[in-house]
Order: C-alpha cells, then structure tokens, then sequence
C-alpha cells in the first residue's frame, strides 16, 4: 500500500512538473469607460507634430486638450521586445521615456527576451488569453501564423495611405498576411555582407566578393596564405539562423525556398548546389567549424575578434564590430550588399512589426505608443543600431551623415530584398530546415537526403495546416 | 442515562453534537486535519493531471482555432510512438541520463571519502564544494556555454596552454560533442549534491565497525566494499531516484547551451515536448508526451524501489 502511495505522489509531481498547463481562460474584465471610441484615431499624430516637423497638417492643438481631462485615468501599457540585433535594450528604454514624458497619462512597461524565445513567449502568452502584452515585437515570418491563429488586431485601416507611401515595401509586407496588415513595421532590417578590410588586403584583394564564386577563391587565397584559419563565420546554428543563411545562398543562386502553394520548392539543383557548397565549406574549413553553433551575437563576436575575414549578419553588426570597445577590429568592420551568383546579389528581409494583441486592455493607448516609437523623428534620432522605416528619410542628410556607410549600401542591397515565405506553418517548417541541413553540413546525412527528408516532413506538416487537416 | 457528565463526553452516547462525533473519532480527525492540504493537491496537482490526460485525448491545436478540439482516442500516443524522432529523443535522454548520473555517483561518493577523513581546511573545502548547487541552473548553463565557446571560450584557452590541444576546438558544433559538454555542465553542477549526502551518509557510519574491520586485518579496499558500501547504499539509491527523475526530464541546460541542436544531437524528451506543447501550440500533442515521459520515469522508479529493497542490509 504504502509502495502504491509512494509511487502516487511521485506520479503526481512529475506530472505536475512536465504537463503543459492548461490554458487559463481567463476573461478580460469589460472596461466601462472605454477611451477607444472617443479618441480619434489621429490623436497619436497629434502627439508628433508637437516635436518638432510641422508639416503633418493643423490638428495638433484640438485634440490635446479634449484628450486633456481624460489622462485623469491613466493606463499602463506592456510591451514585449527582444534583445538581440537592431534596436538596444537602451535605445527602447530611451524612446519609451520620451514617449511617457509626452503622454503622462500611458505607463508603458518592457520586457525583454532573446530572439530565440521571442516567439515561444508571444504564443504562450496569447494562448493564455491573460493580456498580458499589449504590444509584441512581431518578426516578419509570423504575422500568416499569428493572424491565422488570432492572436493579433488587423491594423489596415489605422495605417493610412500616405504613410503606406512612404514605408519601405519590404518592410510592409513584413507585417502582411493575406493583405491585410498586422502590425506597424517598426525594425527595418536586411542581411548584409560583412569583411575585414585588413585581413580581405593580407589575403592579397582589394574589393569585396561579388559572387559567392568569388567570394569562395578569396576565401581558399586567405586560408592558404594562413591570413586567417577560417576565413568565413556563417549562422548556421539550430534555429532560424540557419534557414536564413542557407535561403539568401538559394535565392542568390536562382533558387527558391517555397512556391506560391506553400510547398517547400528548395529539393532542386539550385538547392543541392548550396548545400554542397555549405557541407565542402564545413568540410574543408572555410566556414568556422563553430558555425554550427552560432547564432548572430555569436558571428558578430567572432567577427569583432578579428578571426573571420567574411561573415553576413544584419545592420547592427557594423557599428558594433567599429566601436573599440566591443571589437577588436574597429575600423576595419565594412559592410557590402550580399553576394550575388545567378542574381547580383539576394538579402533577406528581417523586417519586424510591432503588433497589438489580441487580448489588449488598451488597444489604442498601444497604437499611440506604436506611432511614436516609429515615427520618423524617433527613427531618425536612434538610427545607430537600425535604419528607419520610411524611404524619405534615406536622403535625409543628417541620416546619411550619421550612417555614411550603412545608407548609400542599404540603397543598392535593398533592390535585391526577398522575404521570407509568409506561411503559417513558418515556424515549425523552419525548425525542420535546419534540423536537417544541419544534419547534411555534420556529415550524418548526404545533402540529397537532407532535402529531400526536409521536404517531406514540411509537406506532412502542411497537409496538417489545410482546412479539415487532421 | 439523562445526566450526561461535560468533562467525559466519549461515552456512548447518542446525544452529542456532530462536532463532538468528529472529535471522538480519531479517523474523522486526522481527514479533517488532512483536508485543506488535501484540497490544494487536489486542485494544484490531481486536477491538472487528470485535464492533462483528457488533453492528450484530443487534438488541441491552439494555432489553429478553426478546428476546434475534436477526441481522438488514443491518437496522440500512436502518432507519438510511431514517431521515429521521438524514439530518437528517448535515447539521447538516457545517454544523458546515464552517463551524468554515472559520473556524478562515482565522483560524489569519490569526492566525498576524501572530505570524510580528517584533514586541515576541510570544512572550508566542505563549504567551496556546494558552490555549484548553490547557483542557479540558468546562470550554469550560461557560463557553461561561455567557456565552451569555440573561438573564445576560456576551456579552449586552457587546453591550449596545457598542450593538450594544438587549436580551439569547437566543442559544441557536433552532436556528440555537444552533448556531452552539456553532460559535463549537469555533473559540475549537481555532484555537490551527491557529495553532501554521501557525506551525510558516511559520518552515520559507526567508527567501530572500521575498527573491528582493522583488527580483523581487512585492507582499506576491503573495508570500503564490505562496510561503506553496503551503509552507503539506501543513500546512493535515493540519490540515484532523484536524479534520474531529473535528469529524464532535462531541459535548461540544453535550452540555454545548445537548443537542442546541432542537428537535433541534444534534443532531448523534455526539450521535444516543450517544442510540441508551447513553440507549436499542439497541447493535446504535448500533454500525451508529458504523459509518456511520466511513464519511463515511473517504471525506472519501480525497479529502483524493487532493488532498494531487496539490497538493504543492516548491522
């Protein structure tokens, strides 16, 4: 009896401990005196035009001091980013001050989580139906799973059409899905390519790579001349790191990641020449061998120790790796668009969005806030780690003098901008990718069968996506 | 029979009050005493373990609204079992399993011995030792993974110096070799648990029975294997429960170091249900693989119990 008992309890704690919690239910209390319908969605512009471009039209004045009386009831506001790449921990904590100053009323509290568990925490947390974000850091491959599982608010009529003008293209879509949009682009981003000037001159070249053939004899040149051990540290870790980097290496080569049906289409020659080419560079120590475990801190710290001569990350990377105090080669850190092959070259939009969830309290108190973090003031005063998100601002003087390298690269990168496959099944199809790319560069599969057992099981998941799938 | 007597109500009576009745009665006691605790592992732990099997049940896809909740049986369990990457999980686990655990047994016990005899600065040492349980496991595997760090990572540095490597190594980029720097993580951090109650255990054991043991001319070995040993035991066996249960479920470690990569060398069952259950959103998925994972743990724990058992000795 006693045993019985013994192995109950034991039954019941790991249970407890192991069991995926079930979804509280839990019902948004009715707020009686709504502010949403009052506030004129304008409002928010109100706010801008105060600091200092006046050529957002009148308004402003009128609707202050309307909103005035009802600040008595202030709201708070939270916001979940992520600390990683783009904009700083700092940068955020800054525009937020500012934006509280200027709204006394909103109290907007952050948190911050890594890319990597940026997603998981947005899923769980929307699940659970608590509100407990008002506003997420949405990455460009999530809205189509997002919105299909309605954790987010349709944002189309609020984003109006001049403001669609001006917004990169790339970057609104990231927040696309089915077109409609889910959010206000925020973090405009692409991948670029990355050398160490000195070491590039030691290895006997005086211009970056143009094609990935190019760049793969330059390589071989610096390893043989012993400028470098290694001369290439790539994402290649298991995550999303990896899908990227192996799809603008596809996308240069004139292949493609999916097809318009949402079925994987990278199991062709263009797929198995770039998986060819990542496993002879593993193998032949081009690559880092510590790729496989590095995701973009990881290459910008390589990089920034000075043992790489190429490494591809996004826009933060080239400030970080000139600034002494974080690098060892500042100065010598220079950006380039990709490397083209069939292509001129192919980056990846990394664009992110901020989106307003589902189960927000204050919906518009989050837009208001949404507004201001990526108006072009605030995106032009924090530019260092991120480029703005509005075309107008990119011939905007003291940008460029702020960005003299970043700017006149971004203009000719952005030409050869490509987005992810916007799928709901994005997130676990990517897990699959890099499973088994992985598994081809650690020489444990041939990359024929890596492709062709990737495609496979995205296709089974796909089949589970359709409507009436099981 | 009418004159009941205040200060004796434990007569048979049939006149007392229901509280009295409860009182008399040393059962109805001990339950209402039990009772509040009762309620709290009802509702905290048999209530969601009971909603997390009919979970399993069903198909909960929460990503997927439009397809509501449908039963689905057994389901889950065959689709999981007919798995072949879960079966895969389920070795690396015990790999995991065995090989930390068996490391930390013989260096915990070793270690231990060593701090059981009598020397000068040992209760510092005794102090210095628990340092590593004492921090937290975030912060372990965080700078676990600092020091594995491939291009400057201090383990690299150190090799390099001792001469034991020519060039950094990038120990967490293959499968193998990420696992088990993860094993070696595990074991810096939980031996000191293994040596504190190994400890505990040793200084239980009467002076005496060393002694009789020397005047019977028994060697050192000797006296280890016919009397340390055999006391040690019902300690090592609960060590060896409680670090199985929580070694079968490891999960920060290889979340902070390795997420489970590369090409899925670390992802072990805790690490492939939490992709399942909170990274995917397939509870019902999730739950029949928690479920699983319960049940290898309670059939190791069974044999464990049985050889307990039959193994005690006394003097």
């Amino acid at each position: 009896m006693k045993k019985v008992l013994f192995v109950l309890v034991i039954f019941a704690m790991l249970l407890a401990s192991c069991a995926p919690a079930a979804a509280p239910k839990q019902e948004a209390p009715k707020e009686e005196a709504k502010p949403a319908e009052v506030k004129p969605t304008e409002a928010p512009k109100a706010a801008e035009p105060k600091q200092e471009a006046p050529k957002e039209e009148a308004k402003p004045a009128e609707v202050k001091p309307t909103e005035a009386p009802k600040a008595a009831e202030s709201v708070t506001i939270r916001a979940l980013f992520m600390k990683q790449a783009g904009y700083q921990e700092s940068d955020i904590q800054a525009m937020s001050d500012e934006f509280m100053k200027m709204n006394p009323n909103i109290k907007v509290e952050l948190d911050f989580v890594t890319y990597e568990a940026l997603h998981d925490k947005i899923v769980t947390s929307a699940a659970a139906k608590a509100g407990t974000y008002d506003i997420v850091l949405m990455d460009c491959i999530w809205p189509a799973e997002f919105a299909a599982a309605g954790f987010i608010l349709d944002v189309s009529d609020k984003i109006s059409a001049d403001m669609k003008k001006d917004i990169w293209p790339g970057a609104l879509e990231s927040v696309t899905y089915k077109g409609k949009l889910y959010g206000m682009p925020w973090l405009n981003d692409i991948v670029y390519f990355y050398y160490n000037e000195d070491l590039l001159k030691k290895a006997g070249y005086d211009k970056p790579p143009k094609t990935y053939t190019e760049m793969t004899e330059m390589a071989y040149a610096a390893k043989k001349k012993g400028v470098v051990e290694y001369p290439f540290v790539e994402t290649f870790h298991q995550d999303e790191g990896m899908t990227i980097s192996f799809s603008y290496f596809l996308l240069a080569r004139g292949g493609k990641m999916f097809d318009a049906e949402d079925k994987p289409a990278f199991n062709s020659p263009e797929g198995l020449e770039t998986l060819n080419w990542i496993v002879k560079g593993m193998k032949d120590g081009l690559f880092n061998p510590s790729s496989t475990e590095s995701g973009y801190e990881e290459v910008r710290n390589t990089f920034s120790q000075g043992s790489s001569l190429f490494s591809e990350n996004w826009a933060y990377q080239l400030n970080m790796a000139n600034d002494p105090k974080e690098s060892k080669i500042a100065g010598n850190a220079k950006i380039a668009p990709l490397p083209g092959e069939k292509l001129p070259s192919a980056t990846i939009n990394g664009g992110m969005g901020l989106a307003i969830t589902a189960d927000s309290k204050n919906p518009d108190a989050a837009w208001q806030y949404m507004l201001y973090i990526s108006s072009k003031e605030v995106q032009k005063k924090y530019a260092q780690n991120a480029l703005p998100i509005w075309m107008s601002l990119f011939d905007d003087p003291d940008l460029v003098k702020m960005q003299p390298e970043l700017i006149p690269v971004s203009k000719e990168a952005y030409k050869y901008l490509q987005n992810r496959p916007l799928i709901p099944f994005y997130s676990e199809a990517t897990k699959v990718i890099s499973r088994e790319f992985q598994t081809a560069v650690l020489g444990k599969k041939t990359p024929e069968q890596a492709l062709k057992d990737a495609e496979t099981e995205i296709l089974k998941i796909r089949e589970q996506y359709k409507p009436g799938g099981k | 029979m009418a004159d009941v007597i205040p200060q004796n109500p434990v007569t048979p009576s049939g006149r007392r009050s229901f509280f009295h009745h409860l009182i008399d009665s040393e059962r109805s006691l001990a339950w209402m005493l039990i009772l509040p605790a009762l309620i709290i592992v009802f509702g905290l732990i048999i209530m969601p373990i009971l909603s997390a099997f009919w979970m399993s049940l069903h198909t909960i896809d929460l990503k997927r609204p439009g397809i509501g909740t449908p039963f689905i049986g057994l389901g889950n369990y065959a689709d999981i079992l007919s798995d072949a990457y879960f079966w895969a999980s389920v070795g690396r686990t015990f790999y995991f399993m065995i090989v930390s655990i068996a490391i930390e047994l013989v260096a915990g016990v070793s270690i231990a011995l060593l701090l059981n005899t009598d020397f000068r600065g040992r209760n510092i040492l005794r102090t210095l030792i628990l340092i590593p349980w004492a921090l937290p496991i975030t912060i372990d595997a965080i700078m676990w993974k600092w020091i594995f760090n491939a291009n400057y990572g201090a383990l690299n540095s150190l090799f390099l110096q001792l001469g034991i490597i020519s060039k950094y190594q990038a120990w967490l980029s293959d499968s193998l070799g990420a696992m088990h720097a993860v094993i070696l993580a595990d074991v810096w951090k939980v031996t000191p648990l293994v040596i504190l109650l190994s400890l505990a255990a040793l200084q239980t054991i009467p002076a005496d029975l060393y002694e009789a043991a020397m005047i019977d001319g028994a060697s050192i070995w000797k006296s280890f294997w016919f009397i340390t040993f055999p006391l040690l035991l019902p300690t090592l066996m609960i060590v060896l429960l409680v670090r199985t249960m929580d070694a079968f479920k490891v999960f920060d470690i290889i979340y902070i170091m390795t997420s489970g990569g590369p090409a899925d060398g670390t992802k072990v069952i805790a690490y492939f249900t939490y992709l399942d259950a909170f990274s995917y959103l397939r509870l019902g998925h999730g739950a029949a693989l928690a479920y699983l994972m319960t049940f290898f743990i309670i059939i190791m724990i069974i044999i464990y119990i049985k050889v307990l058992k039959s193994r005690e000795v006394e003097y």
